[in-house]
C-alpha cells in the first residue's frame, strides 16, 4: 500500500450476520479524509450495509448482528454508548430516497440547528438560508418556507435532505445510491455538489453507477458479495484492476 | 359448463347480494327508527334542562345533565388514556425497535386485554372503588372508562405508528436526533391524523359505553360539578327514561338516544375532517 | 419541559414511557388477581362445580348456581354467531371479489357507522322495532305466545351489532389474498364461485376463524343490548322465545342488592371472572390462529 493522507474513518474485521446469513465478511478499509470515496459493487453485495454500520444505523434492524471496528476520530462507533447520539451527528446521511422531516421546510433545517443548540430567531432564520443557499435550494423556496417539506419536487427533497444534513455541521457525509430516485438533471446537480463539497467534507458514496464513480470519485472501494475484491485511487481501480472480478464488472461482463 | 356449476354460481350470487344490501338496509332501518322516533320528542327544552322533579314521571326538564356529564366523563377518560397510551405505543416503536421478541410480547399483552367486556373492568373497578374508599362519582366513573379504553387508544396508535418508514428514523438519527426526540417530535407529527382518529375513536367508545359507568359513575339529577360527585351520563339516562311507565318519557328517551348517537355520528365525521386538516405536514413515502 | 435541557428531557420521557407501559402490561393480571380475590369468599365456600352446573338461583338463602346465566350467554352468543358469520362471510366476499373498488367506499363508512352506534341505542332500538317483531310476527308464526323480550331477541340485536366486527376483519383477511392465486384458478377454468369456494376460502380459513372468534368474544361480553331485550328471567329457557338472562346481563341489574346480602358480591365478582377468562381464553386461542394466519401468507 502506497503512502495515504490521513484516513478519517478506519474499519477493521468488520462482519455483520443476518441469521446465518453473512452480510460482510472481514472488511478492512480506511476512508481517506476529504476526498470521495466511492463504494460500489452489484446489488446485494453489502455496500448499503457496510455504510449502515458507519453511523450505526445497523440498531434498526433486529436481525443484524454487527462485530469489529468502525474507528472515526478514535473512538470505536460500534461500542459507543451515551455518545453515539453526537457520533451520529459527526456523518450527514443522504438516503436513497429522500426523506424530509413532517414539517415545513424551515423546520427541517431549523431542526438540526436546534439539536445543537441554537436557539436565538435571527441566528436559526441566518443559518437556514445559509444551508439552503449551499444547497442551491434558496432561490426556489425562499417565499415558502413556511410550507410543508412534502410539496417539493423529489429533486428539491433531495437537496433539501442535503441542506439539512449540513446544517448539523458533519464532518463525514455518507450518501447512498443518492441520485438514484432522481431525474438526470437533479443527479448531475447532486454529483456537482459533491465535488465542492468534498474540501471541507470526507465524503462516502455508495452507487451502482459505473459512470458516476469514474466522474467524481478519488477512491474507489470494489464490493462483491460481502467482501472488498479491491480498493485504490479512481486511476488505480479503473485503469488498471487488479483482480479478476473487478475487471468483470467493469467490463460489464459479469455473471 | 354443467347445469349444476351455472345453478350453485348463480343461487350463491344471489344469496351474497342479499346479505350485503340486507345488512346496508339494516343500518339504514336502525337509522331511520332512532331518528323518526327520536325527532318527535326532541326539543330546545330537552336539550337546554336538567330534569325537574318527576322528571321520570312526566314531568319537565331535559337530559342536561346526562349530556354534560357524558361528555366530561368521556373527555376526561379519554384525555387520561392518552396520557398513559401515547408513551406506550411510541415506546414500542421507536425505542424497542431491537427487542422484536419483547415487541411481540407487548403486542400480545394489549391484544388479551383489547377484547375484555367492558363490563369486567366495571366489576373490577368497583371493587377498586371500595378499596380506595372513593364513592361513586366522576373520578371513579372517569377511570373505570379510561381502563377500558386504553387498550383500544393503544392499538389504533400502534397501528398507525407501524407505518412510519424506517428511512425517517435513520434521517432523524443521522441529524443527531436521540430516541425521545424522534418519538415525540417527528413520529407524532409524521402520524398525527391516525393519533387524532384514534383519539376520536376512544372518545365513541368512551361515550357511548353503559356498562362501564354503571356501578361506579352513579347517576344524579344534576350537572356536573366535582370529581367526588356522581354524575349523570347518557346511556344511563336513555335507560332509565325507557323504564319509565309513562309513554311521553319514553319518547324523550328515544330524543335521548338521538342525541347520543347523534353525538357519537359527529365525532367520527369530525375525525375524519380533522384528521385530513392535520394531514399537510405528513409525507407521504 | 423548555427549561430542561435535551438530557433532561430525555430522562423524563422515558421514565413516563416506562410508567405506563408497565401500568399497561400488569393490567391483565390485575384483573385476573382483583376479581379472584373478590370472589375468594364463594369459591372457598363452595364446589366450583356446584357453582357453575346447579340451576337454583336464591342469593338470600345462600344458593348460587350460576347454571342459568352461563346456559343464556351461551345461547345468545351461539345464536348470534350462527346468523351474524354466513352473512358476513357472504358479504365480505361479494365486497372483495364482485364489486368495483369504489363499492368498498359505500360499505366502510356503513360498517363504521354500524361500529358506532352505543350498545345502549340498540337496546332501545331492539325494544323498538325486535321485540314487537318478535312478538307479533315472529311467535304466531311458529305457534307460541311470547313478549318478545327473549333468547331470540338478544341474538337479533346481537348479531347485527358484531356485523362490523367480523366483517372489517374478513373483509381485510380477503384483500390480502394476492390476485395470482384467483387469476390461477380461474385460468384452470374453474368459475368465480368455484374459486372462492374451493381456493380462497382456504386460504383465508385461519383469518376467518379469527374473525367469527372475536365476533364470539365480543358478543359473550356484551351487556347493555342484551339486558335490555333479553327479559331477564332467572329460569332455563326451554326455547328461543323464552326470556333468558346472561351473565354480564345479571352483574348489570344486581349492582345494587350486592352490598347487602352476603356472599352477593362475590357471586357478581365470580361472574365477571368467568367473563374475564373466557374472554382471555378466546383472545388466546385466536391469537394464535392470526399467528398460523400472518406465517401462512407471508
Amino acid at each position: 500500500m502506497e503512502m495515504e493522507p490521513t484516513n478519517k474513518i478506519h474499519i477493521e474485521n468488520l462482519n455483520v450476520y443476518a441469521g446465518k446469513q453473512q452480510i460482510l465478511k472481514d472488511i478492512n478499509i480506511d476512508i481517506p479524509k476529504n476526498k470521495i470515496t466511492v463504494i460500489m459493487g452489484p446489488s446485494g453485495c453489502g455496500k448499503t450495509t457496510l455504510l449502515k454500520c458507519m453511523n450505526r444505523l445497523t440498531d434498526l434492524y433486529p436481525e443484524l448482528k454487527v462485530t469489529g471496528k468502525v474507528m472515526i476520530n478514535d473512538k470505536n462507533v460500534l461500542e459507543a454508548e451515551e455518545d453515539i447520539v453526537k457520533l451520529r451527528q459527526y456523518m450527514g446521511l443522504l438516503s436513497q430516497r429522500p426523506y424530509p422531516l413532517p414539517m415545513t421546510i424551515y423546520n427541517n433545517i431549523a431542526f438540526g440547528l436546534k439539536l445543537k443548540g441554537v436557539k436565538k430567531r435571527r441566528e436559526l432564520n441566518k443559518q437556514v438560508v445559509r444551508y439552503l443557499q449551499q444547497a442551491n435550494l434558496w432561490d426556489e423556496v425562499k417565499n415558502r418556507l413556511r410550507e410543508p417539506a412534502s410539496r417539493l419536487s423529489i429533486g428539491q427533497q433531495q437537496r433539501l435532505c442535503l441542506a439539512r444534513g449540513l446544517a448539523v455541521n458533519p464532518e463525514i457525509i455518507l450518501a447512498d445510491e443518492p441520485t438514484s430516485a432522481l431525474d438526470p438533471i437533479s443527479s448531475q446537480y447532486i454529483e456537482e455538489k459533491f465535488v465542492e463539497l468534498k474540501n471541507n467534507y470526507t465524503i462516502v458514496l455508495v452507487t451502482h453507477i459505473l459512470r458516476q464513480a469514474r466522474r467524481i470519485a478519488d477512491y474507489v472501494v470494489f464490493m462483491y458479495l460481502g467482501e472488498v475484491i479491491e480498493q485504490g485511487t479512481v486511476e488505480e481501480v479503473f485503469g488498471n484492476p487488479r483482480m479478476e472480478k473487478t475487471k468483470q464488472y467493469l467490463g460489464g461482463t459479469f455473471n | 359448463m354443467k347445469l349444476s356449476r351455472k345453478i350453485e354460481e348463480k343461487v350463491f350470487k344471489v344469496l351474497m347480494v342479499i346479505t350485503t344490501y340486507s345488512i346496508l338496509a339494516i343500518l339504514a332501518i336502525i337509522i331511520y327508527s332512532i331518528f323518526a322516533k327520536g325527532i318527535k320528542a326532541l326539543s330546545w327544552e330537552i336539550l337546554t334542562q336538567v330534569p325537574k322533579g318527576g322528571y321520570y314521571y312526566g314531568k319537565g326538564g331535559g337530559i342536561l345533565n346526562a349530556i354534560l356529564g357524558s361528555l366530561s366523563l368521556a373527555f376526561g377518560a379519554t384525555l387520561l388514556a392518552f396520557i398513559v397510551g401515547l408513551p406506550v405505543a411510541l415506546y414500542i416503536n421507536v425505542f424497542l425497535v431491537r427487542r422484536k421478541k419483547l415487541i411481540t410480547l407487548i403486542r400480545f399483552i394489549l391484544d388479551l386485554v383489547w377484547g375484555i367486556p367492558s363490563i369486567v373492568y366495571v366489576a373490577f373497578g368497583f371493587s377498586m372503588m371500595i378499596l380506595l374508599g372513593l364513592q361513586t362519582s366522576l373520578l371513579a366513573g372517569m377511570l373505570t372508562v379510561t381502563l377500558f379504553i386504553l387498550p383500544i387508544m393503544i392499538r389504533s396508535m400502534d397501528e398507525i405508528l407501524r407505518t412510519v418508514p424506517i428511512g425517517l428514523s435513520e434521517a432523524a438519527y443521522s441529524l443527531g436526533s436521540n430516541k425521545s426526540e424522534l418519538a415525540f417530535k417527528i413520529f407524532t407529527r409524521q402520524t398525527i391524523s391516525g393519533i387524532i382518529t384514534a383519539i376520536l375513536l376512544s372518545f365513541g367508545r368512551a361515550i357511548g359505553d353503559a356498562a362501564s359507568v354503571l356501578f361506579t359513575a352513579g347517576y344524579t339529577d344534576n350537572l356536573p360539578n366535582s370529581l367526588m360527585e356522581p354524575v349523570a351520563t347518557l346511556p344511563l339516562s336513555i335507560f332509565f327514561q325507557l323504564s319509565s311507565p309513562v309513554p311521553a318519557v319514553q319518547d324523550r328517551a328515544y330524543a335521548s338516544a338521538l342525541v347520543l348517537t347523534l353525538i357519537i355520528l359527529l365525532v367520527s365525521l369530525f375525525s375524519r375532517g380533522l384528521g385530513k386538516r392535520y394531514h399537510k405536514t405528513k409525507v407521504n413515502f | 419541559m423548555y427549561l430542561l435541557n435535551r438530557s433532561q428531557r430525555h430522562r423524563v420521557n422515558y421514565t413516563w414511557m416506562i410508567v405506563s407501559l408497565l401500568l399497561v402490561a400488569s393490567l391483565p393480571f390485575l384483573l385476573f388477581l382483583g376479581l379472584y380475590l373478590k370472589s375468594f369468599l364463594l369459591i372457598h365456600d363452595y364446589h366450583l362445580g356446584d357453582l357453575l352446573f346447579s340451576r337454583v338461583w336464591k342469593p338470600g338463602s345462600g344458593k348460587f348456581g350460576f347454571y342459568p346465566f352461563i346456559v343464556g350467554s351461551i345461547w345468545v352468543t351461539l345464536m348470534a354467531m350462527l346468523i351474524s358469520a354466513p352473512i358476513c362471510l357472504l358479504t365480505a366476499i361479494y365486497v372483495t371479489q364482485y364489486t368495483r373498488k369504489r363499492f368498498l367506499r359505500i360499505m366502510h363508512p356503513a360498517i363504521d357507522i354500524l361500529a358506532g352506534i352505543p350498545s345502549v341505542v340498540y337496546g332501545v332500538w331492539g325494544i323498538l322495532v325486535i321485540v314487537p317483531f318478535i312478538s307479533r310476527f315472529v311467535g304466531p308464526l311458529f305457534g307460541v305466545q311470547t313478549l318478545g323480550y327473549s333468547i331470540l331477541a338478544a341474538a337479533l340485536v346481537l348479531s347485527i351489532m358484531i356485523i362490523p366486527f367480523i366483517l372489517n376483519i374478513l373483509i381485510e383477511v380477503f384483500r390480502t389474498i394476492p390476485v395470482e392465486l384467483k387469476e390461477a384458478s380461474l385460468s384452470l377454468g374453474a368459475t368465480q364461485w368455484e374459486t372462492v369456494k374451493s381456493v380462497l376460502v382456504k386460504k383465508a380459513l385461519p383469518g376467518i376463524i379469527a374473525a367469527f372468534g372475536f365476533g364470539l368474544a365480543r358478543a359473550f361480553g356484551e351487556t347493555m343490548a342484551v339486558l335490555m331485550v333479553v327479559g331477564n328471567v332467572v329460569k332455563l329457557p326451554k326455547s328461543v322465545f323464552d326470556p333468558g338472562y346472561t351473565l354480564p346481563a345479571l352483574i348489570a341489574n344486581n349492582y345494587g342488592e350486592m352490598l347487602s346480602i352476603p356472599k352477593y358480591e362475590s357471586a357478581l365478582m365470580f361472574a365477571a371472572l368467568i367473563l374475564l377468562a373466557v374472554s382471555l381464553f378466546f383472545n388466546l386461542v385466536m391469537h394464535f390462529f392470526i399467528d398460523r394466519y400472518n406465517k401462512f401468507s407471508a
